[in-house]
C-alpha cells in the first residue's frame, strides 16, 4: 500500500526523523494561510499524488505549471495551488491520462547545501532490509544504479536489531559526510531503519536527503510504502490508504478476493494462480494477441467470485473476447464448470468467451459447459485456447 | 531415491484443527504420505483424520518420531510456526501459508541458515516424490514415478508442467513449489544441488517467474556445477513493470528482474527455454536429447 508524501513525513516525523515543516492545503486559500503559517519568505508547493516524478511532471491541461513549484508569497502559493488541485498531472508515472491533485503540500523552503538519497528496500539477495545511499541525490536512483554503480551504498541490517552506529560511519565516509553531519546521520539513519521495521514498510524513500548549511540532515521529499501482508497488525495505518489513486477496478476486485491488474491490451483472462495467469498473458502475446489483464481467482472460484470476475473483465470497453484458463486441481473441473455457467449466464456475455479447463474430472467439466450454454468455445490445450482467443478477437 | 521427502518421511501436520489443515492432511493420507499427527495450541488429546493432536511440536516429534512438517497456520503465526519446527529438529518443513509478512521471514531466515532444517516456502504447494510422500496441496493423481526433478515459484503452473512431462512419459522424481514471496526458505541454487546429488533424478526443469534475481543465480550455478540437462520456462514477459503479479514477489523493479533478462541468462548457461507454458514438457525432452548428442 502506498501513502502520499505529506502523510509519510508524519510517520518521519512522529519517529524523530527531521523533515522541514510543512502545512496540508486544499483550496487556494489554505495554501495562502499555510504559507503566512509557515512564516515565508521561501516555500514550496508540492502537488500530492502517490506517483513519482512531480517535479519534472507538468498539468495535462497547463504544460506551464509543473508538480512542484517554489513560491514567495502568499498569493503566489495561492495562484500555484489553485492551478494544481483538481487537474490532472501528468509524469513518468503516471500514464498520459494523469493522476488528479486533490491535495498540495506547502512546506517552508530550506538551506540546502548538498543532495544526498536514501532508501530501505528488503533485499531478496541478503534476506534482509537493506539500507541504501547515494552521494547523487534528487536523481531517478535507477537511473545512477545503472550509470555509476560505483556511487551506490549499501548496508543490511537485521530486523531486530537495527542499523548499527559502525554501518552510518562506513556510509558517512562513502557520503563525503564529516563533523556535525556524521552525529546528525547517525540519529536519521538509524531512526529511519527502526521506522521501517516498526510499520514493516517496504520501501521507504528520502530523494533528495538534504544537508543543510548548518550541516543537518533533513528529508526533503518521502516515499514510503507498506507490505499489504503485515497490515493486519498496523490497523491504524489503513486509514492512511487513498483509494482516489488506485486503479478503481483493481479496488473491486480487491474487495472479492480476486488478485487484477489491468493492462492495455483486448483479450481478458482468468485464470487460477498467479503463476499460471502471468503464463497465460504471455500465451496470449506469444499468438498474436494483446492481454487486457491480469486476474487470478486463487484455488478457491466460487460462483460469487467467477461472476465478479466476469464483471470486472467486461466493464475494460477494450475487451474484445475471454479467454478462462483453469487448471483444476483440488478444485474439480465439474465445479468450476458449474460455476462458469452460472456466472456466464447472469452476466450476459457480449463478446466471445473461450475456455480451456485440464485437471481433475475434466471430460464431465467439458460436457457441462458444452451442455448449459452453446455460445462457450471449448479449446483443448493451452495452444489451441490461445488460437482461438486470439482469432476470436480479431 | 528422490530428494527431501520419500516413503520413509514421518509428516506432522501444524494448523491439523483447521478446515483446511484438516482437508489436506486427509489428502496427503489418501495419497500415501506418512501423516503421522497434528499440531494445535491448547488441542492435544483431540484427534484429526485418526491422527493424534499435540501441543507443541517437541512432544509430537517426541512421541511420532516425525522429521517432516506441513504448515497451515494463518499468516500472522507462520513465522512462530516455522521456528518452532526448526527447534523441535524437524528435517523438513513446507510451509503452504500464503501472506507471511516480509520482515517475518528476514527474521526466520538467519535462524533456519544456521539450523539443520530445510524449509519449503512459504506461499507454496508443497513437496511431492510421486507415488511415496506428498506434503502440500497439490493433486497427487497428475504426478507419475520417474526422473525428472522439477522446481517452480508458482502453483498451478508448476501442476500444468507436471501434467505435460506425465502426460509424455516423463515421470518425477521430486516437484518442489518453492513459493511465491520475496524471501522463501530454499533457493533454485539450493534445489538444484540436490537435484544434481540425486542418483533418481536425470533431468531438471526449472519453472521461473519475473521478479528478483534467482534465475539468473541458479544459471550462472548450472553451468558451473550442474551435468544433467536442464529445461526452465520463466513467466511474465508480458508483465508491465512495477506492477506485482499476484506473487508478493512477482514484481519488476528498476529494471532489475525482467523476464528478458532471465531468459537471456538460462540461454547463456545452456539451459533449454520454453518459449510457450504449452512446451515445458516438450523443452526438458529437447534438453535431455541435446545432452545425449
Amino acid at each position: 500500500m502506498k501513502i502520499h508524501e505529506f502523510q509519510a513525513k508524519q510517520i518521519l516525523r512522529q519517529a524523530g526523523v527531521a523533515v522541514p515543516r510543512s502545512i496540508v492545503a486544499r483550496s487556494s486559500d489554505e495554501a495562502a494561510k499555510a504559507y503566512r503559517d509557515l512564516g515565508g519568505p521561501l516555500a514550496v508547493v508540492k502537488a500530492q499524488i502517490h506517483a513519482g516524478g512531480r517535479g519534472k511532471g507538468a498539468l495535462k491541461t497547463n504544460p506551464q505549471q509543473r508538480g512542484v513549484q517554489l513560491v514567495r508569497s502568499a498569493e503566489e502559493a495561492a495562484r500555484v495551488a489553485g492551478n494544481l488541485l483538481g487537474q490532472p498531472l501528468v509524469t513518468l508515472q503516471t500514464g498520459p491520462e494523469g493522476q488528479t491533485v486533490r491535495q498540495v503540500l506547502v512546506e517552508e523552503g530550506c538551506d540546502i547545501a548538498r543532495e544526498l538519497y536514501l532508501g530501505i528496500v528488503v533485499d531478496r539477495a541478503s534476506r534482509s532490509p537493506v539500507l541504501i545511499a547515494s552521494p547523487s541525490g534528487g536523481m531517478n536512483i535507477e537511473v545512477v544504479a545503472a550509470k555509476t554503480p560505483e556511487l551506490i551504498f549499501t548496508e543490511p541490517f537485521h530486523p531486530d536489531s537495527g542499523l548499527q552506529s559502525y554501518q552510518v560511519r562506513k556510509l558517512c565516509k562513502n557520503l563525503n559526510l564529516t563533523g556535525a553531519s556524521v552525529r546528525s546521520a547517525d540519529k536519521f539513519m538509524r531512526d529511519l531503519c527502526r521506522l521501517f521495521v516498526a510499520h514493516d514498510c517496504s520501501l521507504v524513500e528520502i530523494n533528495p536527503l538534504v544537508v543543510t548549511g548548518k550541516g543537518e540532515l533533513l528529508a526533503l521529499d518521502a516515499k514510503m510504502s507498506f507490505d499489504d501482508n503485515a497490515l493486519f497488525r498496523h490497523k491504524e495505518l489503513g486509514q492512511l490508504r487513498d483509494v482516489d489513486e488506485e486503479e478503481p477496478t483493481e479496488v473491486r476486485a480487491a474487495a472479492a478476493g480476486l488478485s487484477y491488474v489491468k493492462l492495455d491490451g483486448n483479450i481478458a483472462c482468468l485464470v487460477n494462480g498467479a503463476g499460471l495467469a502471468m503464463s497465460t498473458m504471455d500465451l496470449i502475446k506469444l499468438h498474436g494477441g494483446e492481454p487486457a489483464n491480469f486476474l487470478d481467482v486463487g484455488g478457491g472460484a466460487n460462483v460469487e467470485q467467477v461472476t465478479e470476475a466476469f464483471r470486472i473483465l467486461l466493464s475494460d470497453k477494450n475487451v474484445k473476447a475471454v479467454l478462462v484458463n483453469i487448471f483444476g486441481g483440488i478444485m474439480r473441473c465439474t465445479t468450476i464448470a458449474t460455476a462458469l455457467v452460472e456466472a456466464y449466464t447472469s452476466v450476459g456475455f457480449d463478446v466471445p468467451l473461450v475456455v480451456r479447463l485440464e485437471g481433475t474430472e475434466v471430460a464431465e467439466g467439458r460436457r457441462i459447459l458444452k451442455e448449459s450454454v452453446a455460445n462457450i468455445v471449448s479449446a483443448e490445450g493451452l495452444t489451441d485456447a490461445a488460437k482461438k482467443v486470439v482469432a476470436a478477437a480479431a | 531415491m528422490s530428494i527431501l521427502v520419500n516413503r520413509d518421511t514421518r509428516v506432522i501436520c501444524q494448523g491439523i484443527t483447521g478446515k483446511v489443515g484438516e482437508f489436506h492432511t486427509r489428502g496427503c493420507l489418501e495419497y500415501g504420505t506418512k501423516m503421522v499427527g497434528g499440531v494445535t495450541p491448547g488441542k492435544a488429546g483431540e484427534s484429526v483424520a485418526g491422527l493424534p493432536v499435540f501441543d507443541t511440536i517437541s512432544e509430537a516429534f517426541e512421541k511420532t518420531g516425525a522429521n517432516a512438517s506441513m504448515i497451515f497456520v494463518p499468516p500472522a503465526f507462520a513465522a512462530d510456526a516455522i521456528l518452532e519446527a526448526i527447534d523441535a529438529g524437524i528435517q523438513v518443513i513446507c510451509a503452504i501459508t500464503e501472506g507471511v509478512p516480509v520482515l517475518d521471514m528476514a527474521r526466520v531466515y538467519p535462524i533456519l541458515k544456521q539450523s539443520k532444517s530445510v524449509l519449503i516456502g512459504p506461499n507454496c504447494p508443497g513437496v511431492i516424490t510421486p507415488e511415496e510422500c506428498k506434503i502440500g496441496i497439490m493433486p497427487g493423481y497428475i504426478h507419475k514415478k520417474g526422473a525428472v526433478g522439477v522446481m517452480s515459484r508458482s502453483g498451478t503452473l508448476t501442476y500444468e508442467a507436471v501434467w505435460q512431462l506425465t502426460t509424455l512419459g516423463l515421470g518425477q522424481s521430486t516437484c518442489v513449489g518453492l513459493g511465491g514471496d520475496p524471501i522463501v526458505g530454499t533457493s533454485q541454487v539450493d534445489l538444484l544441488a540436490m537435484f544434481e546429488k540425486d542418483p533418481a533424478t536425470e533431468a531438471i526443469l526449472l519453472i521461473g517467474e519475473i521478479g528478483g534475481t534467482a534465475e539468473e543465480e541458479a544459471a550462472a550455478f548450472a553451468k558451473q556445477h550442474v551435468t544433467k540437462p536442464v529445461a526452465a520456462f520463466i513467466a511474465g514477459r508480458t508483465a508491465p513493470p512495477g506492477k506485482r503479479m499476484g506473487h508478493a514477489g512477482a514484481i519488476i523493479s528498476g529494471g532489475k528482474g525482467t523476464a528478458a533478462d532471465k531468459i537471456a541468462a538460462l540461454e547463456a548457461a545452456g539451459i533449454e527455454v520454453a518459449e510457450s507454458p504449452a512446451d515445458m514438457g516438450e523443452a526438458v525432452k529437447r534438453a535431455i536429447a541435446k545432452k545425449r548428442r
